[in-house]
């Protein structure tokens, strides 16, 4: 029995049965192998995908809910979204499997919210581990993509109730604090 | 680690045909696990290789396009190597760094064996280290093959040719050329011995913000490539049931509903369990939940991780086993007097649980078996194991198992194994497959986080006088821990170095005029492997953490309490990260934050860190975090600042809530809700600060994980007074 999804635009036909997730379709049936496989249960946030804009984590969306959605998958961004520039520019990535669970996170909180502050990154993106710990620089490029490049880094890198403290007290030392 | 590779003998002994007459010596001598004499064990391990380097050497590939090639012997999985190990290359050869490339090399001992440890493989913080003086002498010596052939194409003296940028110049004749055009002329010029090097103080790329990652696009948009992302034609995906403790094996099982669950191949029974090979990962996993299998569990370990725990405090406590051997490995004066002798003494026990590693992507690797012929396609972290495992499995030579390298999600030490633990089970299940069908084992992330390999469970306990001036005057100190080493094909030479290192070469040992310190390894059926700066994970906590206690005690300042010890022990280097730390932390702390320090040299590289933290509902916060490190010269400030960043996250995640707990021999953990790790919203802020050094590179990957935990405890000492005994600091669910 196939299904249809609508996947980055396209109509797609899938064979795979409809209480396979979507994670799995997108991979092994479709060959769209951006979005990555962590945990297989909601907790890591590297399977990320977009359905009818909301971030989803498609280990745990069985398509059989997905008739009729609109599903973006990392590869719908193109590789020169904002986001991604500034992934690039502040060398986010280390190892890399997690981020594009954390762009596709990231990308839903700016169609949401076009200027967060810390808290709403915090509560957007505290859903997606990284393990190489890119936290700080994550931070960093969701708000230089948000157009708020010249928060100072240090304020943008504290969590929300202590932004004002650190940076008042931290000036503008070495690598973390430069702007 | 030491130097040398004891090749123990090999199972099959039945080597492939078709092999000269030199690998078929070779190859008995494997077999018989004796070494040839005049034979490396890099030339054992290598034999049978199709992997020869190139017209510039191993490591310099260049396209007629005029860009350049890097092959990395160092898998990049996240520390930034591959950034650091190509700009060494493009400066000495002056390459247009824009135009660089870098790809794994391929696997040969013989050719890519990390200097640091004879055979093929990353870890100890080494890539840069073991790789500086031989990659400067591969792209110096490039460079000279090219300016070689310029003179001779041009008619013009070698010494008049400039090259910058990638492109050779002769001012006076008005000639330049790039790489490309001469790429043929330059292959047939015989490659220099000692080609010059640059003085450092010329660098123009080197320790600047120019050496940036080469993969952070590829790792935005999803194009990168790991091993969970293999899709070969026609390839099965496996999954395995292993059995729930450590040391089961399989009795029965029963693989008829598996079978008939949809796209599910076949059924194997492997030596780790029972494989289900499907057309997709979805099918293999629902066939595995159709799966039974009865294990035999008659030689399991079986204890509680509590039960190691308070065996482990009896040993030291003298109250272990009378065939335990304890180990000295630093003593001085009278050991008498170190266990007594009253006044101001401390006396402190520290607990540190099993961890997991918990890569992003759980282990996974793709295997091809044909006969003799194997072809694995993973992140190998440690290419000259896994050929020896694999070869082991077929039947083969160890340097005819072909590896194709690619990036990994996250290692922090889980990919680089004696036993090749995942890599043999994917070779088995390729065996029995046969016929070259490509089979990708996938491991879900219970399989991940219960397959064990943990950092070692290990006890401290340890006792220190001080003298009239509130130094240290004895130190006692008492490490138990599983080792690491025992009965690998790599042992230490004396006790375990993974177990006692960064309390072995302590400067505050040093310092001290009397020490007995010894260690044991008593034995557990759990496997245990490094972990991300190995034994600083634990070291480094009770040194820095019991020096504040010390301080404390004494009535002095923390600081100022280290930078005494430092100048006894003519610890400059600690002194100095120190230092620079304090001065750029500045004077006071944050309101409402308290500052902990903590100093530890591990790798070669010593760092310092100044960490705010408070209590929020009653759990540790970290905010700010100054950092300094001495790494020797630096090659990639950003990405040293990198590796701060994350070394810290990764060590503070440990220090707040890694656990992995056994209950009657089974982990009780399974995935990211009973494994908790740290968030964005828990993720400090970390300033890096790099010390001017114009000694060699040393590491970056790991020195920046053990210091953090310290600092937070000392912190938590401050506020409460009361000292941190066991970590994790938090417990409770994720």
């Amino acid at each position: 029995m196939a299904t249809t999804l609508d996947i980055n635009g396209k109509a797609v036909a899938v064979k795979a049965a409809p209480e396979t997730p979507l994670l799995w379709v997108l991979r092994d049936e479709l060959g769209l192998t951006g979005t990555k496989f962590g945990c297989g249960m909601a907790q890591c946030g590297a399977c990320t995908v977009h359905v009818n804009g909301d971030p989803v984590r498609s280990c745990v969306t069985p398509i059989a809910a997905l008739s009729g959605a609109k599903i973006a998958t990392i590869e719908s961004l193109g590789g020169a979204h904002p986001l991604q520039q500034a992934w690039v520019k502040h060398d986010v990535p280390q190892c890399g499997y997690c981020q594009s669970g954390q762009i596709m996170s990231a990308a839903a909180l700016l169609a949401q919210t076009p200027a967060p502050n810390d808290e709403d990154i915090d509560n957007a993106m505290s859903g997606n581990i990284c393990r190489c710990g890119a936290y700080q620089r994550i931070r960093v490029a969701i708000k230089e993509a948000a157009g708020l490049a010249s928060a100072p880094v240090v304020a943008a890198a504290a969590a929300s109730d202590i932004d004002d403290e650190i940076a008042a007290a931290s000036g503008s030392t070495g690598r973390g604090a430069r702007q | 680690m030491t130097a040398s590779l004891d090749i123990r003998p090999a199972d099959a002994a039945n080597p492939a045909p078709g092999l000269s007459r030199r690998e078929l010596v070779v190859g008995a001598t494997l077999a018989g696990g004796a070494l040839l004499v005049g034979c490396s064990p890099a030339d054992l391990m290598s034999a049978g290789s199709k992997v020869k380097p190139g017209a510039f050497g191993p490591f310099i590939r260049f396209d007629p396009d005029g860009s350049v090639t890097v092959l990395s012997k160092h898998i990049e999985f996240g520390q930034g190597n591959h950034a650091g190990l190509a700009a060494i290359v493009a400066e000495e050869l002056d390459a247009d760094w824009s135009r660089v490339k870098v790809i794994h090399a391929p696997a040969n001992a013989k050719l890519y064996a990390n200097g640091a440890m004879g055979v093929q493989l990353t870890g100890g913080s080494s890539a840069i280290s073991n790789s500086w003086d031989q990659l400067r002498k591969a792209g110096a010596g490039a460079r000279a093959m090219f300016v070689q052939a310029a003179a001779s194409q041009w008619n013009v003296p070698a010494g008049e040719i400039t090259v910058k940028d990638g492109v050779l110049a002769h001012a006076a004749s008005g000639k330049s050329a790039g790489f490309g055009p001469l790429i043929a002329a330059a292959s047939k010029v015989a490659p220099p011995q000692n080609p010059t090097l640059k003085d450092p103080k010329a660098f123009t790329l080197v320790g600047t913000d120019r050496v940036r990652r080469k993969d952070s696009q590829a790792k935005s948009d999803g194009t990168a490539r790991y091993t969970q992302d293999v899709r070969l034609p026609d390839m099965l995906v496996a999954v395995v049931a292993h059995p729930p403790r450590f040391g089961a094996t399989v009795k029965s099982f029963d693989s008829e509903a598996a079978k008939k669950v949809a796209g599910v191949v076949e059924v194997y029974q492997i030596p780790t369990g029972v494989a289900v090979a499907a057309d997709s990962t979805f099918a293999a996993r629902m066939g595995r939940e159709a799966l039974k299998v009865e294990w035999d569990e008659s030689k399991v370990e079986d204890r509680d991780s509590a039960t190691i725990a308070a065996q482990w405090r009896d040993i030291a406590a003298g109250k272990g086993p009378s065939d335990l051997k304890w180990e000295a490995f630093d003593s001085k004066g009278d050991a008498a007097a170190a266990a007594s002798g009253g006044g101001q003494v401390l006396e402190a026990t520290y607990d540190f649980p099993y961890l997991a590693h918990a890569t992003m992507e759980p282990m996974n690797c793709v295997a091809q078996v044909d006969g003799h012929k194997v072809k694995l396609t993973f992140g190998s972290q440690g290419p000259t194991l896994d050929q020896l495992a694999a070869a082991k499995i077929v039947g083969t030579l160890p340097g005819s198992v072909e590896i194709e390298t690619l990036f990994a999600g996250g290692s922090f030490g889980r990919r680089a194994n004696f036993q090749s633990d995942y890599v043999a089970e994917c070779v088995q299940i390729a065996k029995k497959v046969g016929g070259g069908r490509p089979v990708k084992l996938v491991w879900t992330r219970e399989d991940d986080m219960r397959a064990g390999y943990f950092r070692p469970l290990v006890h401290h306990a340890v006792r220190v006088r001080l003298d009239k001036d509130g130094y240290p005057a004895t130190w006692r100190h008492r490490i138990v821990s599983q080792s690491i080493m025992k009965g690998s094909p790599m042992p230490s030479k004396g006790p375990d170095q993974t177990a006692i290192e960064g309390t072995a070469g302590s400067p505050y040992l040093k310092a001290t005029p009397i020490v007995d310190a010894q260690v044991a390894l008593p034995e557990a059926g759990v496997p245990v492997l490094w972990w991300r700066s190995v034994g600083a994970t634990h070291t480094a906590f009770v040194m820095e953490h019991t020096i504040d206690q010390l301080a404390r005690k004494a009535g002095k300042d923390p600081v100022d309490y280290r930078r005494a010890l430092y100048a006894k022990a003519g610890a400059q280097r600690h002194l100095a990260a120190l230092n620079l730390a304090v001065e750029k932390a500045g004077p006071a702390a944050t309101p409402g934050w308290t500052r902990g320090v903590a100093v530890h040299e591990s790798f070669g590289s010593v760092v310092a860190q100044v960490a705010e933290v408070k209590l929020v509902d009653g759990a540790p916060r970290v905010g700010r975090v100054v950092t300094a490190i001495d790494c020797g010269t630096a090659i990639s400030p950003d990405q040293i600042a990198a590796q701060m960043e994350g070394g810290t996250c990764y060590g503070l995640s440990a220090a707040l809530y890694g656990e992995i707990t056994l209950t009657r021999g089974a982990v009780d953990q399974s995935n990211f809700d009973t494994y908790r790790v740290l968030r964005i919203n828990e993720a400090p802020t970390v300033e890096t600060h790099i010390v001017p050094s114009a000694n060699p590179p040393s590491g970056v990957g790991e020195p920046g994980t053990p210091v953090i935990g310290p600092a937070v405890a000392n912190a938590l000492l401050a506020i409460s007074g009361a000292p941190t005994a066991r970590l994790p600091l938090v417990r409770s669910k994720a």
